[in-house]
């Protein structure tokens, strides 16, 4: 009976062998691929296993964590003033994933990111439990409280957008009406609740919306800064008082229909100026027609028209047809017809105005720091994105602007002291024009010394106002006055 | 200790044995690794979980370390020649074990669990238990060959411990599989896991007897020899009633592993190859045939080819009469989240496979925990074991002994085989558990006595051949030495 007994040996040799293979098969080769698959909790649970790093304003954390009560999931997200800085934010939710800053800098807040591997093989080895880097944002705190204050005091849904034209830094980032990321940061049936009631379907506020980057409204009147850069940069017009060729009525080219103003106001052949400071649809129409669509394509997107921006957050592109007849150009030029923009598109409008027409590519995580030491893992240095007007004509434009809130429609803007220059828009929308219009602001502020440190878009769309009562300069423009004040007084 | 001459049985050939160290001084040595290793481990996952060493470890080692002793003493006084290795790997198992088990009853996961009970200290008891059993085993069996008299008893202790789950208001189903019964007082028990070693004798005491004719009485064809029809009776009786056990207690396992063992026994007896070859044929046909019309073996392939699906289809609690389980999933990622060497008792989070995460899974603990090196260490020690059983079958004189061994060890083997293998997506999952290591009366005291067994086997192999009795030709024959 050896001989078999001998077969049956090595016959469960081989099963103890090929449980062995596959184990090694199991927690060799697959081991890296079981090990990080999403579904896989042990990757939520590592990733909540310590303390995540914070995102900072002004040297502030607006962010922090805290040890969870039940669940394996130890600590979760808070946030400090979570509804004002939420379209900074975004959110970590241990059910809900995460967006926004809290998403693309994941890997420096969890402290997994690569670079921050020497690290974190020297606190392994030391013992320490590993630790989240820091994200530090340009924000600035006085700005975005005057921005969120200002929407929220307003009561309709809006957003609000602060740029420094000179590097391109956002200052203020607001978008109303918002949320608490920290309502439902954790995994609990509580935080399913609040989840559930922020979201659209629930709640048509659409709260988790950031109007500031990823809502695109028609510009309205603001475009018309665009239409003027156009005009200046193609040589049409070289000044800001030369007399414009408009008449008055005008029939829109290739049309019957004449182009309407609001109210009576003086559009016959009036210099650029007065236009602007009349926001003159006739004039801006005109020029819009006259110059082309693919002129004005050409300006708009030196203006970053057309384009997704990542700041590092991606917003909606803004919209600029390319495949417009004349009179679609005028309205177009006007900021009606397909034209869409969003308030951060409006705010690198004005900051490109200016800062003498250089555009800055706007950004908003000045560096990533990693835990403890605070060293840099990545700074943040401000870069020239395009020049849609020459510094001339940038100076041309910003007199006229300047008029605007001087003696047009932007004069609750006006700050004592300080030089400011904008344009207001009230953009007309939905069927036959028939919902309630956009109230827009855009503006720049300059300082004695010639600096500008800040330029802003605001927007607000207000279903309970009195159609009438909804203009840029009067709703719009208060708040974008109280953001603007609030960086200079920062700045003292 | 036992001198050789008061043997108490007759051995006939195998001289080889002749002045063979008794190896109970190296067993003693091995048993302190055995329960200091556990020790060690019980102290780690301490520290690891609640940073600091468990209050119970004194005692915990001293409970396992007299348990040990008493077991050690049981084989240097009834049975001192008995192979060393076997007592210290199994130990070590258990051991180990009843730390996993220990570590799994700290995790707030599966305290939170409805019907949590602590598992350890009845584990402990058990262990206890089943200590007691292999003492008892080797003090009442003073020769393994009484069980042949038992050929036909355990043949119908076999089949009524085999039927016991199916008895309406005694059996139990859990999780699909019905190899459960429920005693008042004693909770549940698996008599499968007794019928293994019962079924053993059967085989042993039978194949003895009808091995002659069996193997001889065989037409020639293609090469190899073909049973006579009739002679196939009681291969055919054994796949039926393993078919029976798949479709009534649909357990994929329990029934393989019945026809396993009888094929290898029968292979051994006969030296026959062509049984191995009907043997598959038939488990493939009876396998292949069962699963075409019940939904709960179908359900384990179809969790076995795609785990993940059934992950998803649990989370998202989809009821469509089949149970979907994450189990299989969750313990994949646990083997492969615990990579080369793993994450270190206590800090792993195998517990997320929740249900029997301790007893028919609890191989993914080790998995995660002490990561491919440690996993490889174990299923080494299981194999050792397997193979330490095979050696003793070689190394008894007698054909009932060495059945008796192989048997045993063959269904040791294929139980590790098809438990490990299903935990690890290898074959499809099925509801037996890891001997010595998972969480079960059942199976720790069936598993003690089957070493016991083992023991009793190897003792009376290696036992020194009592002198040889007087050669009425030894005048005249001269033995040259060489010295």
């Amino acid at each position: 009976m050896n001989k078999p007994l001998r077969r049956i040996a090595v016959f469960c040799g081989l099963l103890v062998l090929a449980l062995m293979i596959r184990d090694n098969w199991l927690q060799y080769v697959k081991a890296d691929a079981l090990r990080t698959d999403t579904l896989n909790r042990r990757v939520a649970i590592e990733r909540y296993s310590h303390p995540r790093g914070d995102i900072i304003v002004d040297g502030n954390p607006i962010t922090g964590s805290v040890e969870s009560k039940s669940g394996d999931f130890r600590y979760k997200r808070t946030y400090k003033n979570g509804p004002m800085w939420a379209p900074v934010t975004g959110f970590s939710s241990q059910a809900f994933d995460a967006t926004q800053l809290e998403k693309i800098d994941d890997g420096i807040l969890t402290g997994n990111d690569d670079r921050l591997f020497f690290r974190n093989t020297l606190d392994m080895l030391t013992g320490k439990p590993q630790q989240g880097g820091n994200v530090v944002t340009t924000l600035n705190a006085a700005a975005q409280k005057a921005a969120y204050d200002g929407l929220r005091a307003q009561g309709g849904k809006g957003a609000a957008v602060a740029l420094d034209p000179a590097t391109g830094k956002i200052l203020a980032l607001a978008s109303y009406p918002s949320y608490d990321p920290s309502s439902f940061s954790g995994n609990t049936n509580d935080d399913a609740a609040a989840w559930k009631k922020l979201l659209k379907a629930n709640n048509p506020a659409d709260p988790t919306l950031n109007r500031a980057l990823r809502e695109t409204y028609p510009p309205g009147s603001t475009f018309k800064v665009v239409t003027a850069a156009a005009a200046l940069e193609n040589g049409k017009y070289t000044s800001a008082d030369q007399k414009t060729d408009s008449p008055l009525p005008w029939v829109m080219t290739g049309t019957q229909t004449e182009l309407k103003n609001e109210g009576n106001i003086p559009c016959k052949n009036a210099t650029m100026r007065v236009a602007l400071q009349f926001s003159c649809n006739t004039v801006f129409g005109k020029i819009g027609a006259d110059l082309g669509n693919d002129k004005m394509l050409a300006e708009a997107k030196k203006f970053g028209f057309d384009e997704q921006q990542f700041v590092p957050v991606r917003s909606n592109a803004s919209v600029f047809s390319d495949d417009m007849n004349p009179s679609q150009t005028a309205l177009s030029s006007i900021g009606q017809f397909n034209t869409a923009a969003t308030p951060l598109q409006m705010a690198m409008v004005a900051s490109a105005v200016a800062n003498d027409g250089k555009l800055m590519k706007p950004y908003m995580v000045d560096e990533l720091q990693s835990p403890n030491l605070a060293d840099s893992v990545e700074k943040t240095e401000p870069e020239e994105m395009s020049r849609p007007l020459s510094a001339a004509n940038a100076q041309i434009l910003q007199s006229m602007m300047e008029t605007v809130v001087k003696d047009g429609t932007g004069k609750n803007a006006q700050i004592p002291g300080v030089t400011v220059g904008g344009k207001t828009g009230t953009a007309q929308h939905g069927v036959a024009n028939s919902a309630n219009p956009y109230a827009w602001f855009v503006s720049y502020a300059k300082l004695p010394d010639g600096s500008s440190p800040v330029a802003v878009a605001v927007v607000v769309e207000d279903e309970n106002a009195n159609r009438d009562d909804i203009s840029g300069g009067g709703l719009a423009a208060p708040i974008a006055k109280n953001v603007m004040k609030a960086v200079i007084d920062s700045r003292k | 200790m036992s001198s050789p001459t008061n043997s108490p049985t007759q051995h006939t050939s195998t001289i080889g044995a002749i002045g063979a160290p008794s190896r109970r001084n190296t067993e003693l040595a091995l048993l302190v690794f055995a329960v200091v290793i556990p020790v060690f481990a019980y102290a780690n996952v301490g520290l690891a979980i609640n940073d600091q060493v468990p209050a119970g470890l004194l005692s915990y080692g001293l409970g396992l370390g007299l348990l040990a002793g008493v077991a050690h003493l049981g084989v240097r006084k009834f049975a001192p020649y008995a192979d060393p290795l076997l007592l210290p790997l199994a130990t070590l198992l258990n051991g180990l074990g009843l730390v996993c088990i220990w570590r799994l009853d700290q995790s707030k996961l599966l305290q939170s669990l409805p019907n949590f009970a602590p598992a350890a200290p009845r584990q402990l008891l058990y262990t206890a238990l089943g200590i007691a059993m292999f003492v008892v085993v080797l003090i009442f069996l003073k020769d393994h060959r009484v069980l042949q008299r038992y050929t036909y008893i355990s043949m119908f202790g076999a089949l009524v411990l085999l039927i016991l789950p199916l008895i309406p208001g005694l059996g139990a189903n859990i999780y699909g599989a019905k190899i459960w019964i429920n005693v008042p007082g004693l909770g549940s028990l698996q008599p499968g896991e007794f019928a293994k070693i019962v079924l053993a004798v059967f085989f042993a005491g039978y194949l003895m007897v009808k091995r002659d004719a069996l193997a001889l009485a065989s037409r020639r064809f293609m090469g190899i020899y073909l049973p006579r029809g009739r002679d196939l009776g009681p291969i055919v009786v054994v796949w039926a009633i393993s078919i029976l056990i798949l479709v009534f207690e649909t357990d994929l396992g329990t029934s393989l592993l019945f026809f396993g063992m009888f094929v290898i026994m029968l292979y051994v007896a006969t030296e026959r190859t062509s049984w191995i070859v009907f043997g598959l044929l038939m488990s493939a046909a009876g396998a292949v045939g069962v699963a075409s019309f019940e939904p709960h073996i179908q359900s384990r392939v179809q969790a076995w080819l795609n785990p993940l699906n059934e992950f998803k289809l649990s989370q998202a609690g989809v009821k469509d009469g089949v149970l979907h389980s994450e189990q299989l999933q969750q313990a994949l990622w646990a083997f492969g989240s615990g990579g080369t060497l793993g994450t270190g008792w206590g800090q792993g989070h195998s517990d997320l496979i929740k249900f029997a995460a301790n007893s028919d899974f609890i191989l993914a603990t080790f998995g995660e925990e002490l990561g491919l090196a440690g996993l490889m260490a174990i299923l080494l020690i299981y194999g050792l074991i397997v193979e330490r059983g095979v050696r003793t079958a070689l190394a008894a004189r007698d054909p009932f002994g060495k059945l008796l061994a192989v048997g045993l060890s063959g269904a040791f083997a294929l139980q590790v085989f098809v438990v490990a293998g299903g935990v690890m997506g290898l074959i499809p999952l099925t509801g037996m558990t890891m001997p010595f290591m998972a969480y079960g009366g059942s199976s720790v005291l069936a598993n003690w006595a089957l070493i016991g067994i083992l023991i009793r086997i190897s003792d009376t192999a290696r036992r020194p051949a009592p002198a040889p009795a007087a050669n009425p030709d030894a005048e005249m024959t001269q033995v040259v030495r060489p010295s």
